[in-house]
């Protein structure tokens, strides 16, 4: 028998007051330049792009961008820092400018966190709480490996690769930037860092913090520009490694350019990762799991859990769950220290958002979203979840990078592994069971990089990370992530 | 499989559960928001002296105290009821008369709840017939812990039948319990067997109530109000003394149940400091200043 389902009214009477962080101590340079060599300078041919808030379209600052000719230049000071000063420099010296890095990073947590919600559209809940606390995290780890790759490597000597061109995307900007930098410095490798075109505020931040901590000049050299001053660089001569975080595409290409060039490359790119849910599961807490596997940063993360596989003897229960914990999500303003879900980077993001979830409807899946108003201006989109779907669904199949969950149901472990692997990537998957042995079971089945077994979204420094399949090559973080900056003798 | 049982496992896993609570109380609640919540607090609060040393005069005191709660501040709400051992229930029920105060008893040899099933029963009954308008029970966490849910769930169906028109709270003892798989499962034997509360603890084992506890009680009372319709309270008691950590209950209680259970017929703190610390924080939310404690009476 079918018992009737009871609602829960969640528009409450008693709502919670806006709680804005404040701005007042924030500092941006106007315009922010290049930085190359320790200064920040002008492009050479004095060129500057705009950097908006997409929360409300205005904008923030003019940024330089850079053109082959300074791509060039960040090289050459990369270069000259590699080889006179920084791969010559004792391990232990090395590791105090990261160690310092770190603290830095720390002292000047809230000013990281406002800009990185501002130029983002990410909740400040989270750039406050995860993004800066991480990168901190991530430059201490490595600060501590600067002197002891000894032990990392036992009976080996790791010679740094030289210098290193990297490319970051816009969904964890600082934490990227901090995923990139910390080995590479550690290892002693020199580098010539982009962010991405929509966010380049909080790197050029810590541009300031690394000028701040007297590093040699060159050894951290950052650009901003779009797709082609990340071509200039994965194409310059002179680069002796490539670290791509971002699309496959993309990653695609670089793979195509940098082949026979001797250069290293790791690429980080997409994902669609599986987030199986069995019946023996804590289900209240799966639920939130859910939630945060899929609506963490507005859905933009590569290793999203965006195929949702729940067992259809419980499917019913979780899905209504699921429905009534969205409503209670906070989607508004970023800099609200309520708001559960920020706005989308940007105006790109979204049309591709609403494309995926256009073609969801037409294709037949049944959609909900969440009953929450949206603000007028800047770029947003309701949680959304999708019902009778199945792996032939292009929603099923393509990385949407937003939030939107794709939901199916299974009945046998076989059946939901043989799903979850059914995609050209392999980032990352998750799995709720109570039971530990299926839990390794399912881990060692999975082609994953990363398998979270009752819990989702979760980093750490030590722990590596990266991809199977298309979702890219290389890993980052623990020991691991150092393998890509060295070569062993 | 019988109509109406729920189809999905109850295990509860305590590292998310603890991180949904962290995540719950770092909800900021400023300005109108706050004076709401914290005069919301107030009209929720069971005014609590559960001493060995109680007097009558105390009681007094107390009872007073529940009706005027600090007379220099107008509008200020009543709480919604005081709490006090079995032999108080004439002296308090007395001293509220006309308040629209609730006399809560507490009974069934509480704490410990350490004695026969008959004498429980003839304790309940006593109270009841003293006026007491609601009891707070203790259920047998010895039978609990050795597995006889059956006996646990038909003594509480015996006190609910005691009980006659008074609302019945049953007092889970989370602490003794210790998993939280144990309180879910504490939780559901006792609404189904009667309860029209649940409550954490006696405040005489530590700890008393956690944030922890209070979530996963809200989620069995939200999942035995979809299966049966029936809209269960919630009573966090012991250690709950500031008003920073009401205010967060209050955002877990918005955002687990809903508006509904935003009031005292569903949600009630068992506290005896707490009332006070609420005043102060609207009365600086109003004059923009904290008050020294010695401005605020500490019946």
């Amino acid at each position: 028998m079918k018992t009737e389902v009871k609602t829960l009214d969640f528009n409450t009477d008693w709502e919670y007051s806006p709680a804005l962080e404040s701005t007042d101590h924030i500092h941006i340079q106007e315009p922010t330049d290049l930085f190359i060599s320790g200064e920040f300078i002008p492009g050479v041919r004095g060129k500057y792009f705009e950097t908006i808030n997409p929360a409300n379209e205005e904008k923030i600052a003019n940024v330089a961008e850079a053109e082959k000719a300074d791509v060039d230049l960040a090289v050459k000071a990369a270069r000259k820092a590699y080889d006179n000063v920084w791969s010559k420099m004792k391990p232990t010296e090395r590791g105090k400018y990261i160690f310092r890095i770190a603290r830095l990073i720390q002292e000047r947590a809230r000013e990281f966190a406002v800009i990185e919600s501002l130029d983002g559209g990410k909740p400040i809940r989270e750039s406050r709480d995860v993004d800066v606390p991480l990168s901190a995290a991530h430059f201490f780890y490595y600060a501590g490996w600067a002197d002891k790759l000894e032990y990392a490597f036992p009976g080996r000597d790791a010679h740094p690769v030289g210098v290193a061109g990297q490319i970051i995307p816009w969904n964890f900007p600082l934490l990227m930037a901090a995923w990139k930098l910390a080995p590479a410095l550690a290892t002693g490798n020199t580098v010539v860092l982009k962010p991405a075109e929509t966010t380049p505020l909080t790197a050029m931040k810590l541009a300031e913090i690394i000028q701040e901590c007297d590093l040699p000049p060159g050894v951290v050299n950052i650009i901003n520009g779009g797709g082609n001053t990340g071509q200039a660089l994965v194409e310059h001569a002179d680069v002796d490694k490539i670290a791509f975080t971002g699309s496959t595409e993309v990653g695609k290409f670089i793979m195509k350019t940098v082949v026979g060039t001797g250069k290293k490359y790791t690429l980080e790119l997409g994902g669609k990762a599986a987030n199986i849910l069995f019946d023996d599961a804590p289900v209240d807490q799966a639920v939130e799991g859910i939630v945060n596997g899929i609506f963490f940063n507005q859905g933009h993360v590569c290793c999203a859990g965006s195929r949702l596989f729940v067992q259809e003897n419980i499917a019913e229960n979780v899905i209504s769950k699921l429905k009534e914990r969205m409503e209670t999500l906070i989607v508004g303003d970023p800099l609200d220290k309520n708001t559960d879900i920020g706005a989308i980077n940007s105006k790109i993001q979204l049309d591709k958002i609403k494309m995926y979830v256009d073609i969801g409807q037409k294709e037949g899946g049944s959609i909900f979203q969440s009953p929450c108003s949206l603000p007028k201006m800047g770029y947003w989109h309701a949680p959304t979840l999708f019902t009778d779907v199945s792996q032939s669904h292009r929603i099923v199949q393509e990385e949407i990078f937003g939030p939107v969950l794709a939901i199916q149901t299974f009945r046998t472990v076989d059946e939901v592994i043989m799903k979850a692997n059914n995609t050209p990537y392999g980032l990352s998957g998750g799995v709720w069971t109570d039971k530990g042995s299926k839990i390794f079971s399912l881990s060692k089945k999975i082609r994953a990089g990363v398998i979270w077994a009752n819990t989702f979204n979760k980093f750490d420094p030590s722990a590596p990370f990266g991809g199977y399949k298309e979702s890219g090559l290389g890993r980052e973080g623990g020991v691991e992530g150092l393998m890509p900056y060295v070569n062993l003798v | 499989m019988q109509s109406g049982t729920p189809t999905y496992t109850r295990n509860i896993d305590q590292v998310n559960a603890q991180e949904r609570v962290t995540k719950l109380f770092s909800r900021s609640i400023k300005k109108e928001s706050k004076i709401v919540a914290l005069n919301t607090v107030l009209r929720m609060i069971d005014l609590t002296t559960l001493e060995g040393k109680d007097s009558q005069g105390k009681v007094k005191q107390l009872c007073y105290k529940a009706a005027h709660l600090h007379d220099q501040f107008s509008n200020l709400p009543n709480v919604a009821a005081i709490c006090v051992y079995p032999p108080m229930v004439p002296v308090a029920k007395k001293a509220l008369n006309g308040t629209g105060i609730n006399v809560a008893s507490v009974a069934t040899a509480f704490p410990s709840g350490m004695t026969s099933l008959d004498t429980k029963l003839e304790e309940v009954k006593t109270v009841v017939a003293a006026g007491a308008d609601e009891v707070d029970m203790v259920i047998s966490r010895g039978k609990f812990l050795q597995g006889e849910y059956d006996w646990v769930s038909d003594e509480i169906a015996k006190v609910k039948e005691a009980c006659g028109e008074a609302h019945l709270k049953v007092i889970l003892e989370s602490g003794e319990l210790v998993t939280l798989d144990n309180v879910r499962l504490a939780s559901d034997l006792a609404m189904a067997a009667g309860a029209d509360f649940i409550k954490t603890s006696t405040g005489k084992v530590s700890p008393a109530a956690t944030p922890s506890v209070v979530l996963i009680m809200l989620e069995a009372i939200r999942d035995f109000y979809k299966q049966t319709g029936k809209k269960i309270g919630m009573k966090p008691a012991g250690g709950v003394s500031k008003a920073k950590l009401a205010v967060q209950y209050l955002v877990m209680v918005r955002e687990t149940l809903g508006q509904d259970w935003l009031s005292p017929d569903l949600f009630r703190f068992g506290a005896s400091s707490l009332a006070n610390d609420v005043i102060m924080q609207i009365v600086k939310q109003s004059t923009g200043v904290y008050q020294s404690t010695n401005y605020f009476s500490i019946d």
